[in-house]
């Protein structure tokens, strides 16, 4: 980088742009809530008044802050990596974490004891599920993704994250958008679709955003300094990408008015099912897999100082795990005025997608071979391979579930409800976690998280909380497919809606037990953040330290 | 069935469907080279550790994958999947459906044709027909009228000795048969005065608490305003219309004054839905007999 010849300080057109941008739309905002009569929406409007102005302001106190010259993309030739944008989503990603996971487990509660509801629109079991869904999804999944992808991307193309302002754009846009999104479903706004809840305003956001994040990434890999794309970075950019495709294709929406939160969706009938659970079972294939296939190519080798096992077998699952997922859609829709011949389809692409699916994990685990020691006192790395083993389980699980005969026994059952949290506890939470723990120390230039045990004790904890979650799942939801197709003799239901009801009760108490052990889990890796954020030891590992210590 | 507007949408799903299940197992075997001589790394090394071995694909894991796309391929033959042809089997979820029913009505027959022959009355007093009448009951009809048959708001208790339509076994089948629609028409055109009056002089019939000056002057509204119409210049209802008789003590939406005012100002719209289709004349009868047993009148519970 060349000094600048001056020294004296502009405004960046980056900078200049964006804060003209954002002073706009803070007026955009300003006259949707003067002239909106419902008071969910305005209150919206009116956030995002409030969250343009902030960002203004934001714009120009780090301008009079910053020095003249750009911060430099290399420093004594060593790159000098951005990780302000990471370590707020990581921070992030473990309060939504807590969040979502205690609304979740007060939802179990709801289901136990229907008196939880409290008869209040705001504490409704239909309001507070869809808070739970988007914030373990989207709020701590989507900050985990975020922080990994932004801190991978670098390290592996040993290049500073392409643009200024932008990847601050991206984790702030993104974040407000789960605000939106978190505090419509409680006011009542919601289009109607699960996992796309938030209405077209929020899309439209979510949309913006995106579009700077899969530019931010894409850019930093078009200028990095090695000569080959690796692989986590490969699963990265089908996650960006498909999920963009998706969000439009699911929320093609007509807005009744700029002046109402409203919208109707442009599909109809079964077509609209179907585009639904393209998008739904998608959502599960790149926001949950492919994204976290991305960690786990970067993070596991990493913590266990070993090659990955094999590179043709990651060449080989990537394409046939990004070309099949796109068709598992339909086994959503088993037994439904969904045609024969796309239900069938969506079966036989999830039986296809088994062994693409377990090479992820094969690889995953294979790169132990020779260093299998290593999980017997490294808790970081029991959690990445335990989360592998889920996978596993899980994506065995899920073809099984897509076979026509299985799926009339275990569709609308518990049984759905277990699989979904073997995935999403065993594996996505489980893996970020791991990932989290890595990163906090490196990213806040410590030796190692503040206590080691306490990782050990939050891995056993949250090991035992998945394991009652699913197997009371399990027995719970075969129990109900059972009850339901009991018939008697004379041709009528031996039982009624309400006793599989009644029978399913111990279970979901259970279910709720492993739920608290979860979320337990989760706070004791709260505290031992916090504490190496505030102290521990800070490095003096110069590998670790020089990307780290020259961060403006 | 066709699910196409044309033969080019059919014939685009067939062959995209055989393309992409063949193009899997395509891409397995040109990726299944034989194992190199001397295991070794690929030679590049990102963010100065990572490497990456270049093992071969485990032979287990690559025979999973072609055991699944062959399976795929022979299933889409068998079973519809590729567009309208509908497979050698024959197999569809809707005449998979059918036969199940076929099945199920063919063992039951005898039994709900017995059913069927004995008078509703006599039914009603037979044991094991009553358990099934309580199970159809506990399947099709507890979500409105609950699980003690004593309703709610808006849903009428069956377990009472008052009818809304009738209680005469032709009257009782015809309702669950081909389901009642109870329309109650707004008033909100007499003004809110007069609807209190009315309101009170409701009250009066059952003997609730009323302001006897209202009620007076509600029984001469409820004359002239064409309440009688329906309800009778007594207020004991015709059942023939499904009006509620005013004078026992049996509410269906409430007796407070204000759920009063409501019924009369707003109106109410209530429907029973028809069954006949769905359940057959076999099990409406049964069902009919099981709600005949429910009342005090036939010594139910």
């Amino acid at each position: 980088m060349a000094p600048t010849m001056t020294g004296r300080k502009t405004l960046g057109a980056g900078e200049g742009s964006l804060a003209v941008f954002f002073a706009l739309f803070a007026l955009l905002w300003l006259f949707i809530a003067s002239k909106t009569t419902d008071a969910a929406y305005a209150f919206h409007a009116w956030l995002f008044v409030l969250g343009s102005i902030v960002a203004v302001v934001a714009i120009f106190k780090r301008y009079m802050a910053r020095p003249a010259e750009a911060p430099p993309q290399e420093i004594d030739g060593l790159p000098n990596y951005n990780f302000g944008p990471i370590k707020f989503a990581s921070v992030m990603a473990m309060f939504w974490g807590i969040a979502g996971f205690l609304v979740g487990d007060i939802i179990a509660w709801q289901l136990a004891f229907p008196a939880l509801n409290f008869d209040l629109p705001w504490t409704n079991f239909g309001r507070l599920r869809p808070l739970h869904t988007s914030a373990v999804i989207f709020a701590f999944g989507g900050n985990v993704l975020l922080a990994t992808s932004f801190y991978v991307v670098q390290r592996t193309c040993r290049a500073r994250l392409a643009g200024d302002l932008s990847p601050w754009f991206v984790v702030l846009g993104y974040n407000f958008f789960i605000l939106v999104a978190g505090t419509g479903y409680l006011l009542g706004i919601t289009q109607g679709k699960e996992y796309a809840e938030p209405e077209w305003y929020a899309d439209l956001w979510l949309t913006v955003v995106w579009v700077v994040y899969f530019l931010v990434f894409v850019l930093t890999v078009a200028k990095r300094k090695e000569p080959h794309i690796f692989v986590a970075n490969w699963f990265y950019i089908a996650f960006i990408l498909t999920i963009a495709v998706l969000h439009l294709g699911n929320n093609a929406t007509v807005p009744v008015s700029i002046f109402s939160p409203k919208s109707v969706i442009v599909w109809s009938g079964v077509q609209d099912a179907m585009f639904q659970w393209w998008y739904g079972h998608n959502a599960v294939g790149f926001f949950l897999t492919a994204g976290f296939l991305g960690i786990m190519y970067y993070y596991i080798p990493k913590q266990a100082e070993r090659p990955v096992y094999s590179y043709r077998l990651s060449i080989v699952h990537f394409w046939a795990l990004i070309f099949t997922y796109m068709w598992a859609g339909p086994h959503h829709l088993h037994y439904t005025a969904l045609p024969d011949w796309a239900q069938s389809i969506g079966m036989l692409f999830s039986l296809v997608l088994l062994a693409p699916s377990w090479g992820g994990m094969i690889n995953g685990i294979m790169t132990l071979s020779g260093a299998w020691h290593k999980l017997r006192d490294d808790p970081i790395l029991k959690f990445l391979i335990v989360s592998l083993s889920f996978y596993g389980m899980s994506t065995f699980e899920g073809p099984m579930m897509a076979i026509k005969t299985v799926n009339a026994l275990s569709h609308y059952t518990d049984w759905t409800v277990g699989h979904v949290h073997s995935g999403a506890l065993g594996w996505v939470a489980m893996i970020s976690i791991g990932s989290i723990y890595y990163l906090i120390p490196r990213l806040f230039g410590k030796s190692e998280m503040f206590s080691v045990k306490l990782i050990t004790v939050h891995f056993w904890v949250a090991t035992i909380g998945v394991v009652l979650y699913i197997a009371s799942m399990w027995i719970s939801g075969v129990m109900q497919g059972l009850m339901w197709r009991a018939v008697n003799a004379d041709g009528t239901l031996t039982y009624s809606f309400v006793e599989s009801v009644k029978a399913s009760y111990p279970f979901w108490a259970i279910r709720f037990l492993g739920g608290v052990l979860f979320l337990a889990g989760m706070l004791v890796m709260a505290y031992n953040m916090l504490k190496t954020i505030a102290g521990g030891r800070s490095v003096d590992d110069a590998r670790v330290l020089v990307p780290a210590a020259h961060h403006a | 069935m066709n699910d196409f507007v044309n033969q080019f949408w059919n014939w685009y799903v067939i062959l995209l469907v055989l393309v992409s299940i063949i193009a899997c197992g395509v891409l397995l075997w040109t990726q299944s080279l034989p194992p190199p001589a001397k295991l070794d790394t690929t030679g590049h090394v990102w963010d100065e550790t990572l490497e990456e071995y270049n093992n071969p694909l485990p032979k287990w894991w690559m025979w999973l994958f072609y055991i699944t796309v062959i399976f795929s391929l022979v299933y889409s033959f068998l079973y519809p999947t590729l567009g309208s042809f509908q497979g050698i089997l024959g197999w569809s979820s809707s005449g998979q459906w059918a036969r199940e029913m076929a099945k199920f009505d063919e063992q039951t027959r005898p039994l709900y044709s017995k059913y069927m022959q004995t008078d509703l009355k006599a039914l009603a007093g037979d044991n094991a027909a009553m358990e099934t009448g309580k199970r159809l009951y506990l399947t099709y009809c507890v979500q409105c009228h609950g699980a003690d048959a004593k309703g709610s708001k808006g849903f009428p208790n069956l377990a009472d000795s008052e009818w809304q339509w009738g209680g005469e076994p032709a009257q009782i089948v015809e309702t669950i048969a081909v389901g009642r629609n109870g329309v109650m028409p707004p008033h909100a055109q007499l003004g809110a005065d007069t609807i209190k009056d009315l309101a009170h002089y409701v009250r009066s019939l059952s003997g609730l608490p009323a302001d006897s000056l209202r009620a007076s002057k509600g029984q001469e509204a409820f004359n002239s305003a064409g309440c009688s119409g329906c309800h009778g210049a007594d207020g004991k209802g015709m059942q023939a219309l499904g009006a509620p008789n005013l004078t026992d003590k049996v509410w269906l939406y409430g007796s407070s004054e204000a759920t009063i005012i409501e019924t009369i100002t707003k109106g109410r719209n209530n429907q029973m839905p028809a069954w006949k289709e769905f359940l057959g004349d076999e099990k409406v009868h049964v069902l009919a007999a099981y709600v005949l047993s429910l009342g005090p009148a036939a010594g139910g519970k």
